[in-house]
């Protein structure tokens, strides 16, 4: 069972409370839940789309054949009818489309009118439509039911009463007229507690929240404003200072000096805010300040495609910066990994006083995923940080003592008689300006020559995913995980084939704990799969281990890899590159 | 109890007879009288010569970026409310470069001390002019002299309702000294204006342009009366006025800051359990 509803309308007509609401409803029902979405730069009217994918086993990203469609306006019908697949159905409303269609595909559920009756008014339509679907795959309304309660709990009983019977109204409508339904739901395994639904964004808020971040600064800014809003919306209840800055500098100075404090900090932006805060990133180098940068990847160059997705920066994240210094870059491909990966690059980040980057894009930042739960044994939290009597019962103390490590005990400033002194100049061990040559080459060997090989020995290998023996390997990082362990799954069983995935990125993993380039090299073809124009990760890998790929498949139109598109597209390289060894 | 030389730094790297002497010597004897220990308070500083003034003291210091030193500070109050928070900076790094962290400072209200080392040009780069450089001055780089109006950085703090705006001057040192001891003691963000010459880059505003012009101004100003204030503060010519220009209350941003308001942030332990119990709300 594998079905693909897609809403389409224009902004402020509610897909996302439909595409939610029903993505809550399946997970709860126990199904596997995969979202995503498309939307334009503008808060009302365009066209923008939500799509649901739900299945009895575990999916990892979209497809492209659409079960149902529901088009909530002429646009919508229009330019995605489509892409139905054979038996697909469109679900619609007639007097708000003020079209009526003729034929086996098409389903007009009077929304409004069921709205009005019900609820009086026309804010319920989302209720009926999500109804309607539920009759169409003859689901029992119950949960959806406890859903609306619980998010309409806050306006009363009777708005509750009024969209439970909006909701009612719109299942019995499909059940009754919908004869051309041939859809076959799995049983509903509806078990508290198996299945966590969670996006993308809200999992990198939740990673930071649960590795004791406490100050945050950003500037909103697509697509990182969604950690903003959470970290802002948990900072009551959590103990945080969340902190909306005049400007991306201003937000990175502020990360800086909220860590210097004494608290663990981060800052997020995009692209053009991260251009601004590339300043301040070199300043964290040099006073070896400890902050956690989220970095949403978005089309540019400029202001590009403010909505959409794209993996364009990542040698941006990796080299960015006037001077030399550590840093830490990760990108995960899940929203499990989100949470994960955050806890490591807030741990690194204290531990060694580097910058570290979470560099993500928008479709993993507003894809919903369902996993099984986060393990909190994973979940480190250790405070490196000197305070306490620790640093009372210290005399003499130097900000940037030398030691064995490179790491100098990172103090409180205030919390003892000891002074915390540090500079953006070059400076000696007590943190004052110097500019003699012997200080400073010891100094960039503290603060970066000796760190360096420690921090690599950190950084996790990439994972495979396939055939052990794999004899097309598809590689990728960050956000394209999911399409790269469907298309094995789909493929596995006409090639020997696998995925190799990279989320730790910076330093680049060593061979030393897993030989993945021998992998590659043992591989017929080496195809790297990228949301980019110019193979920045290929470009990277060969930098850095002198690996070249066979093959590339890139992407730079500003939308996500789907699944079908992308199994025909690696088939065909697949078979061009075959082509053309055995012609060689 | 501290004395004078517990506040002993490095040896100054400014230029023999820089306004920036007087005005080091004025700032540790303010913070003696004051009774604040160089572990007592923080430094924030920014790039010119203005910021390396922390580091001729002693007291714990960020010295950071060119422009960006409100930022940091005001992060370092959110964080920790019980350390005062003194923002060194010059014109051109605070005015310039720093001007939109200048205006959300004010803005926010934050209990900063920011002390502008004014000496109308930027010294550390060789003379170029600087946003309170007097229109007409020619540099190397305004070979036909400077077109843009001077930034009033009094007039544009008393239109943003700084809670203290004061002006000193560093040939008039124990005014100063006393203008910097209201300014840390007064509850709010507090902006000190400080005129002290550069005598290698500046030959026109000197100590002696200052010394014809500055006066202090009376106690027949109200500061707390804001239209008096700013018709003081567009007084710049002839004469020019020092001392408190304009003063009201306004509440502290860290005080309207609900999770600060009982024991500032770094006192909180982290939470690990509680933090925890946010997974459940994504079943």
């Amino acid at each position: 069972m594998d079905y693909t509803i897609k809403i389409g309308g224009e902004a402020g007509q509610g897909l996302q409370t439909i595409g939610g609401m029903l993505g809550k409803f399946f997970s709860r029902s126990g199904f596997h839940i995969f979202t995503h979405q498309d939307y334009m730069s503008r808060i009302r009217g365009g066209h923008n789309f939500y799509q649901v994918r739900f299945a009895d086993f575990p999916i990892t990203c979209s497809r492209s054949a659409l079960n149902i469609l529901i088009a909530l306006d002429k646009k919508s019908m229009d330019e995605h009818r489509g892409e139905l697949a054979s038996e697909g159905i469109v679900l619609y409303d007639a007097e708000t489309i003020k079209q009526k269609y003729a034929g086996r595909e098409f389903l007009d559920v009077p929304f409004r009118k069921i709205s009005l009756e019900k609820g009086h008014n026309i804010v319920m339509e989302n209720t009926v439509a999500v109804g309607a679907v539920l009759g169409m795959f003859n689901m029992k309304t119950e949960l959806a039911e406890k859903l609306l309660a619980e998010t309409f709990e806050k306006k009363g009983r009777e708005i509750i009463d009024q969209n439970i019977a909006a909701l009612r109204a719109g299942y019995e409508h499909a059940k009754k007229e919908c004869l051309q339904c041939g859809f076959k739901v799995a049983e509903a395994r509806p078990e508290p507690g198996r299945l966590m639904l969670i996006d993308g964004t809200t999992a990198l808020g939740l990673g930071a929240l649960v590795s004791g971040v406490k100050f945050y600064s950003a500037y909103p800014m697509t697509p990182s404003t969604g950690i903003l809003l959470y970290l802002a919306g948990k900072a009551r209840k959590h103990g945080l200072v969340v902190e909306q800055a005049e400007d991306e500098i201003a937000a990175i100075n502020m990360a800086i000096g909220g860590s210097f404090a004494g608290v663990r900090s981060a800052t997020g932006t995009s692209g053009g805010g991260y251009a601004l805060m590339v300043e301040g990133l070199s300043l964290a180098g040099m006073t070896e300040t400890p902050i956690v940068i989220f970095l949403g990847q978005r089309p540019g160059p400029a202001t590009g495609f403010p909505t959409r997705t794209e993996q364009g920066d990542l040698l941006n994240a990796c080299f960015s910066s006037h001077g030399e210094f550590p840093r830490i870059v990760f990108a995960p491909g899940t929203p499990e990994e989100a949470v994960y990966l955050t806890n490591k690059a807030f741990d690194l980040a204290e531990k060694y006083q580097v910058p570290a980057f979470i560099l993500f894009d928008t479709y993993l930042a507003d894809s919903e995923w369902t996993l099984p739960g986060i393990d909190s044994a994973k979940l480190k939290y250790i405070d490196y940080r000197l305070r306490g009597k620790g640093l009372e019962d210290i005399t003499g103390y130097k900000r940037h003592a030398f030691t064995e490590t490179g790491v100098t005990p990172l103090a409180v400033p205030g919390a003892s008689r000891n002074l915390v002194v540090t500079d953006s100049d070059e400076h000696d061990e007590e943190g004052h300006i110097v500019e003699d040559a012997e200080t400073r080459v010891r100094m960039v060997e503290k603060r970066l020559l000796k760190k360096l090989p420690q921090i690599a020995r950190e950084i996790g290998p990439p994972k495979i995913y396939g055939s052990p023996k794999a004899e097309i390997v598809l590689a990728g990082w960050g956000s394209t995980f999911g399409v790269l362990r469907a298309c094995v799954d789909h493929l596995k069983d006409r090639y020997e084939i696998a995925t190799m995935h990279f989320t730790e990125l910076n330093p680049f993993p060593l061979r030393e704990k897993f030989d993945y380039i021998k992998v590659l090299e043992g591989a017929r073809l080496a195809i790297c799969v990228e949301n980019n124009a110019t193979r920045q990760f290929a470009r990277l890998m060969r930098m850095e281990t002198g690996f070249n790929f066979t093959g590339h498949i890139n992407k730079f139109d500003g939308r996500p890899f789907l699944l079908d598109p992308f199994v025909k597209e690696v088939e065909e390289k697949v078979a061009a590159l075959m082509a053309l060894s055995e012609g060689a | 109890m501290a004395e004078l030389k517990d506040y002993e730094g490095q040896s100054p790297a400014w230029c023999p007879g820089c306004g920036n002497f007087p005005l080091l010597k004025t700032f540790k004897q303010a913070m003696l009288e004051l009774g604040l220990e160089p572990h007592q308070f923080l430094v924030v500083s920014g790039i010119g010569q203005a910021g390396k003034l922390p580091h001729y003291t002693k007291c714990n210091t960020f010295n950071g970026l060119h422009g960006r030193t409100l930022p940091v500070g005001t992060a370092a109050r959110l964080v920790n409310n019980k350390l005062p928070v003194i923002a060194v900076a010059g014109d051109g790094d605070c005015y310039g470069e720093g001007g939109n962290h200048f205006i959300h400072a004010i803005r926010r209200n934050m209990n900063i001390k920011l002390f502008v080392h004014d000496n109308q040009i930027y010294a550390l780069t060789k003379g170029q002019a600087s946003p309170t450089t007097g229109e007409g001055m020619v540099t190397k780089s305004q070979p036909f002299g400077v077109f843009p109006e001077p930034l009033n950085p009094i007039a544009l703090a008393i239109s943003l309702h700084c809670t203290f705006v004061a002006r000193g001057f560093v040939g008039d040192a124990d005014f100063l000294k006393d203008l910097m001891k209201q300014a840390i003691e007064y509850k709010g963000f507090a902006l000190l204006d400080i005129f002290q010459p550069c005598v290698i880059y500046n030959k026109v505003n000197t100590y002696k342009w200052y010394k014809e012009r500055v006066y202090r101004v009376g106690p027949e100003h109200d500061p707390t009366d804001r239209m008096a204030a700013m018709k003081l503060a567009l007084e710049f010519g002839e004469k020019i006025p020092t001392g408190v220009i304009y003063k009201c209350e306004r509440p502290l941003y860290e005080e309207r800051y609900p999770t600060i308001v009982e024991k500032p942030l770094i006192e909180q332990e982290f939470k690990f359990e509680e933090a925890l119990k946010e997974l459940e709300t994504f079943y």
